[in-house]
């Protein structure tokens, strides 16, 4: 049961995965991975953390890829739609690309450690009150820096995005 | 139950389709999307091991990253709308403005 929602989760988000990476119109990309974030939130509530797949739905779906979709709005890109890919000279990357995955690929799954199955039955039900508590009293000081650093990309994307005077 | 390989051999696939698109695009909006796939799929495994080990950190770190992606994309973007302002290209190649 729980293989094959994973299964399908899976495939759907491979497939728009790839749809982000090669569709040509920069408007089909933002809503392919859109779809994309969907399927991980799913997986993640296969996981067993509901919490960050609320965020995912949140932070990733609504604000970043409303972000994009704006700038997109913004931004004329009909000149820049009519490339896929570079014409030449990108066969370095894609050997780089084609070397990295098959390494990956081989490294997990020749490896023993990587089989073991889920753990034993989890008990309580109250792991995001756990997981709350954890990150309030062992993470705070993570936490402040994070919103600190939320702060300043908000004044600095406000102070880039906007016009020059005179 | 579904062993941890799967989700990391899918957190392998997703990120270097990513890797593919940061590398062989050309147009910024698709780079800067592509990134996000990359940071999304270290969040699937930072959750997978998070759940094998039931070690709750796995989550924690993967909420750190989420925030700081929703900075660097509004940052980027930032970059992104003031570089089409001056110069209006949206192709990396393009911008090479520091000579680098």
């Amino acid at each position: 049961m729980d293989q094959g929602f994973f299964l399908l989760f899976a495939t759907v988000s491979v497939i728009t995965a790839l749809t982000v990476v090669l569709a040509r119109n920069p408007v089909h990309s933002a809503l392919a991975l859109m779809a994309c974030f969907l399927q991980i939130s799913a997986i993640f509530v296969l996981l067993g953390a509901p919490l960050l797949a609320v965020i995912q739905v949140f932070v990733y779906v609504g604000a970043i890829m409303v972000l994009f979709l704006f700038v997109i709005m913004m931004i004329d890109v009909r000149e820049a739609v009519l490339q896929r890919f570079m014409p030449g000279g990108n066969l370095p990357a894609l050997v780089l690309v084609v070397l990295l995955g098959v390494e990956m690929l081989v490294l997990v799954l020749s490896s023993a450690r990587f089989s073991v199955t889920e753990p034993i039955a989890r008990p309580s039900g109250d792991e995001i009150r756990q997981l709350s508590t954890t990150l309030f009293a062992d993470y705070l000081l993570p936490f402040e820096t994070a919103s600190v650093i939320l702060l300043a990309a908000l004044v600095g994307a406000i102070m880039l995005a906007r016009k020059e005077p005179g | 139950m579904v062993p941890l390989s799967w989700y990391i051999v899918l957190a392998v696939v997703l990120f270097v389709i990513g890797a593919a698109g940061v590398l062989l695009r050309r147009n910024i909006l698709v780079v800067l999307m592509s990134l996000e796939l990359l940071l999304n799929s270290v969040n699937i495994n930072f959750i997978a091991f998070g759940r094998t080990y039931d070690d709750f950190r796995g989550q924690i770190f993967a909420i750190f990253v989420i925030a700081i992606t929703a900075a660097e994309v509004a940052v980027a973007l930032g970059i992104l709308v003031a570089l089409v302002r001056n110069k209006s290209t949206l192709k990396v190649d393009d911008v090479t403005m520091m000579k680098g």
